[in-house]
């Protein structure tokens, strides 16, 4: 019988090294995996016994800090969130009730020290063997605190966003939104989030409208239809052009825009002229004579068409371009595009984001050359030491840099003597463009304003959009970016 | 070394691990439990003394790590156990006081010659069959977590399918080396008897409701009758019979059917039927609730584990977040706290137990002997295999414990029986061989 015994000692061993196997592969390859899952109580719980990485602003105000909490036998480490709603949107909340968002949540793995570097895993082990707690990596983000705080108060109880990049680098140094909301407030109060008024229905505070609110760009588009026309060479600064008051679509006259006196009329303006007073029957024109796709393909250069790279979660960006159907749209033929209402930013279905014109602004700033933006300047390791530092990433180039240099030219006509002087900052040159986008009910406009100083070096780029606004773009926006661009200006140079 | 200087170390080697376990958990959970913890370490260092005292009075020449394997797992268990509920660690205690004196007691019952069980073989086998249809007894038996495999008497529960498990192997021992030469032979009318104990398979499986058990005791049966009569067809043949009659009872017992889809598909991404609520529900959130649970926890382990006293069971408010954590889930609950590596380390004490009682199988001289080591072995492993295998998600989760780990009375003593006997089967064996 001995021979069967060895069989069967065989199969004895057989079976619980299969147990072996199986335990190996829930807990290797599979982890990660049931760790996402949306039902995971225990792994959202097992994170707060991680003392969590901290998240800081480029000077190092603190945005999100650790609360201890000693339960019963275990000490937990809740967040809290020091500045309140300085850059809520951006950082997001790591709650129990409410899981996470922001940065909080596609960062987790570097906040939780659960990323790959190798010194972090050996950590990381060392800790698990010794039994210490977990501790995670921090966060230095490129945001400025006080030009960051400066746009919440500008925004005021009105909706939109303020977005300022570097457009040398890429650093994201204002993305402010508004409403927005106490991120401590997210487990201890939520209805008081769901209670925030503001000058918009819903006010929707959760929402970082810097990256995900979608709005028609009105005039501020005309920079990229300038783009498509004169780096196309199609037109030149000189091109001549006459303004009727209006411009023939579809048969109907669409007329400029009216001031008290009615629509107004320029006649004979050269090409800066136009984009200096805004006039949307040149712009009607041009966008006619190139067609939607020369100027959306200018748009793509820019970013458009594809979601902004940035370290907030992808599910909070949106891509910018022609929208339908809730999908984005690249026409097959132009004529499936209102062409010259694209040309001045009325076509109906054409959504941008403040993110989005701000990168239009920095590339046009940066000679032609859009920058990646960025929000994590370097991730430090509990230790103090540098992990990773965010190295400055080319998008691509959208523009050749000579129509930079004329769409810059054309810009500083808009600040010095156009549509957009309440821009004006004394002994800078600022470069921008106004936008004051019909929204279908009368008066009520999205307003707009996008711009960079100094023009002739320029430091900051910067796009505001604000909802629900009853002036002009240079009258509500405008005044916005100024103080913004005033204070980033300020900060000592690189 | 003799083998009992050799125990005794082993012993002693066990019983400082206990200590360090038990230290662990108060370390780690000192703000909630007393030190009264440690007085645990010094508890299982007597109680394996005594334990000791009988091996040396009855079984001087038996296998020295057995004993010491089994110490470190009930160890394990009560550690685990302790550190989720200490209330049930004490009772868990009291159930391996039991445990112990009656493997003293079946130790120095049978020291002369266990082999005259052989003689009451058909009496084991009735005890079998009595204690298995006992759950089924109205007013006796009683159905826990959609499963009939416990009675009560008073506050008192028992799983008589423990017991019955030894029972059944000490008759088959018996029968199969009576019958091995005419079964061997394998002539038709000499299927006879696997057929009905296939029958008495699948009744226990729809008596029950519970595929696990039914696993169980046909598959130590098929072992058993392979070791005897070395004739594979038998094995596969049974195989098949049951899997057929599984698929059968796929389909007519309802709870079958629900353990299956459960392990088949533990979740859904769109609301099923949900019978505990009545209610569409995502299948995680209703029928594969602990299972899914209990995947959780293995995976939170990673690697290397917190720690005992470490893991992460309750929300910071309390609340449970894995459901029977003491008893079906156990392994989920080590895992978790002791990772892969400490996973792996338990799973290879079970392994090496394995290869000492087959071991002491192949020493054996006689068939009888042969045939009961080999049976206990065997169904020691395939019971960890059931239990644990549903844990992992292998094979349909069911409702059996854990040797020696598991929260849970009749499990305990039941398993230091099956460990008496084999220290009795090896203690004769070697005797035999530094006799000659």
């Amino acid at each position: 019988m001995n021979d069967q015994i060895r069989k069967l000692t065989v199969a004895a061993v057989v079976l619980l090294v299969a147990l072996i196997v199986g335990t190996t592969y829930w807990q290797t390859w599979a982890a990660a995996g049931l760790r996402d899952k949306q039902d995971n109580a225990i792994a959202r719980v097992a994170q707060f016994t991680i003392k969590r990485g901290a998240i800081y602003t480029a000077a190092g105000t603190p945005l999100a800090l650790n609360r201890a909490k000693k339960v019963s036998d275990q000490t937990f480490y809740f967040r809290r969130y020091p500045n309140g709603n300085l850059a809520s949107d951006v950082v997001g909340y790591s709650t129990q009730a409410r899981f996470r968002t922001g940065l909080e949540e596609s960062e987790n793995d570097y906040l939780t020290a659960s990323n790959a570097h190798l010194s972090t895993v050996l950590d990381r082990t060392l800790d698990v063997l010794k039994g210490a707690t977990i501790v995670g990596n921090n966060l230095v983000l490129t945001l400025d605190a006080q030009a960051q705080r400066l746009a919440i108060q500008a925004l005021g109880s009105n909706c939109g966003a303020v977005v300022a990049l570097d457009p040398v680098t890429g650093k994201v140094l204002v993305m402010a939104t508004s409403p927005s909301y106490d991120p401590n407030l997210i487990e201890r109060d939520y209805p008081a989030i769901s209670r925030i008024q503001a000058n918009c229905r819903p006010a929707a505070p959760l929402l970082n409208r810097a990256t995900q609110g979608t709005y028609s760009p009105g005039s501020s588009f005309k920079l990229v239809t300038a783009a498509a026309a004169l780096d196309s060479g199609t037109y030149t600064l000189d091109s001549s052009f006459n303004d009727p008051g209006y411009c023939i679509e579809y048969g109907k006259k669409v007329t400029n825009f009216s001031d008290q006196n009615g629509p107004e009329v320029f006649g004979q303006v050269n090409f800066v002229q136009a984009l200096q007073h805004s006039i949307n029957a040149v712009f009607c024109e041009i966008g006619k004579k190139l067609g939607a796709h020369v100027i959306l393909d200018y748009a793509r250069r820019f970013g458009f068409y594809a979601i902004p790279p940035l370290e907030t979660p992808v599910s909070e960006r949106k891509p910018s371009g022609l929208w339908r159907n809730s999908r984005l749209f690249f026409p097959k033929h132009d004529f499936q595009v209102d062409n010259g209402r694209l040309g001045f930013g009325q076509e109906a279905r054409l959504l941008v984001t403040p993110l989005q014109m701000a990168m239009v602004a920095a590339g046009i700033a940066n000679q032609g050359v859009v920058m990646q933006p960025y929000l994590i300047d370097r991730i430090v390791a509990p230790d103090k030491s540098t992990l990773q530092r965010t190295k400055p990433r080319e998008l691509g180039r959208a523009i050749e840099p000579q129509t930079a240099t004329d769409l810059t030219t054309m810009m500083e006509a808009v600040v010095s003597g156009g549509t957009g002087t309440a821009a004006q900052i004394p002994g800078v040159l600022v470069a921008g463009k106004t936008g004051t986008a019909e929204t279908g009910v009368a008066h009520v406009n999205t307003t707009w304003f996008v711009a960079f100083a100094p023009a002739d070096a320029p430091r900051v780029a910067i796009a505001v959009a604000l909802e629900n606004q009853h002036g002009t773009g240079g009258a509500t926006a405008a005044p916005i970016a100024k103080t913004i661009m005033e204070q980033l200006l300020r900060r000592p140079g690189p | 070394m003799s083998y009992r200087n050799r125990e005794l170390a082993n012993l002693i080697v066990v019983a400082i691990l206990t200590g360090l376990g038990f230290a662990s958990v108060f370390i780690a959970r000192q703000d909630v439990i007393s030190t009264a913890s440690l007085t645990y370490g010094l508890f299982f260092l007597g109680l394996y003394l005594v334990a000791h005292v009988f091996t040396r009075l009855a079984v001087p020449h038996a296998d020295p790590y057995l004993l010491p394997l089994a110490g470190l797992l009930t160890a394990v268990g009560v550690i685990e156990i302790y550190r989720l509920k200490p209330s049930d660690a004490l009772r868990q205690s009291l159930w391996i006081v039991i445990g112990v004196a009656v493997f003293g007691a079946v130790l120095l019952l049978l020291r002369r010659d266990y082999r005259k069980l052989e003689n009451y073989k058909y009496i084991f086998g009735l005890g079998a069959v009595f204690l298995l249809a006992l759950p089924a007894l109205p007013g006796l038996g009683q159905t826990i977590n959609g499963a009939r495999l416990w009675i009560h008497f008073g506050s008192l529960q028992f799983q008589p399918g423990e017991l019955a498990k030894i029972m059944l192997i000490v008759f088959l021992a018996g029968y199969l080396r009576e019958k091995r030469e005419v079964l061997a032979q394998g002539r038709l009318k000499d299927l006879g008897p696997l057929l009905v104990i296939w029958g008495a398979a699948m009744l226990v499986l729809v008596e029950t409701k519970d595929l696990g058990s039914a696993l169980l005791y046909f598959g130590i049966f098929l072992a058993m009758l392979y070791t005897a009569t070395a004739r594979k067809a038998y094995a596969f043949s049974g195989l098949a019979l049951f899997v057929v009659g599984s698929y059968g009872a796929y389909h007519f017992v309802a709870r079958v059917k629900e353990r299956v889809t459960i392990w088949l598909h533990p979740w859904t991404s769109h609301p099923v039927p949900c019978p505990l609520s009545g209610h569409p529900a995502l299948r995680q959130d209703c029928q594969s609730y602990q299972l899914v649970k209990s995947l959780y926890s293995i995976g939170n382990g990673g690697y290397g584990g917190p720690g005992f006293g470490k893991g992460t069971f309750t929300t910071p408010d309390g609340h449970q977040l894995i459901p029977f954590l003491n008893t079906d889930f156990i392994y989920s609950a080590l895992s978790q706290e002791l990772g892969l590596i400490g996973s792996s380390a338990l799973l290879l004490v079970y392994i090496v137990i394995v290869l000492r009682g087959m071991r002491l199988a192949i020493l054996a001289e006689d068939g009888f002997s042969k045939l009961l080591a080999a049976g206990l072995t065997f169904g020691f492993a395939l019971q960890t295999f059931i239990i644990i295998g549903g844990v992992l998600r292998l094979i349909p989760l069911t409702g059996i414990t854990m040797p020696f780990v598991s929260y849970g009375g009749s499990s305990i003593v039941a398993n230091f029986v099956l460990l008496a006997g084999l220290l009795l089967v090896s203690n004769r064996a070697n005797a035999k061989a530094a006799g000659a």
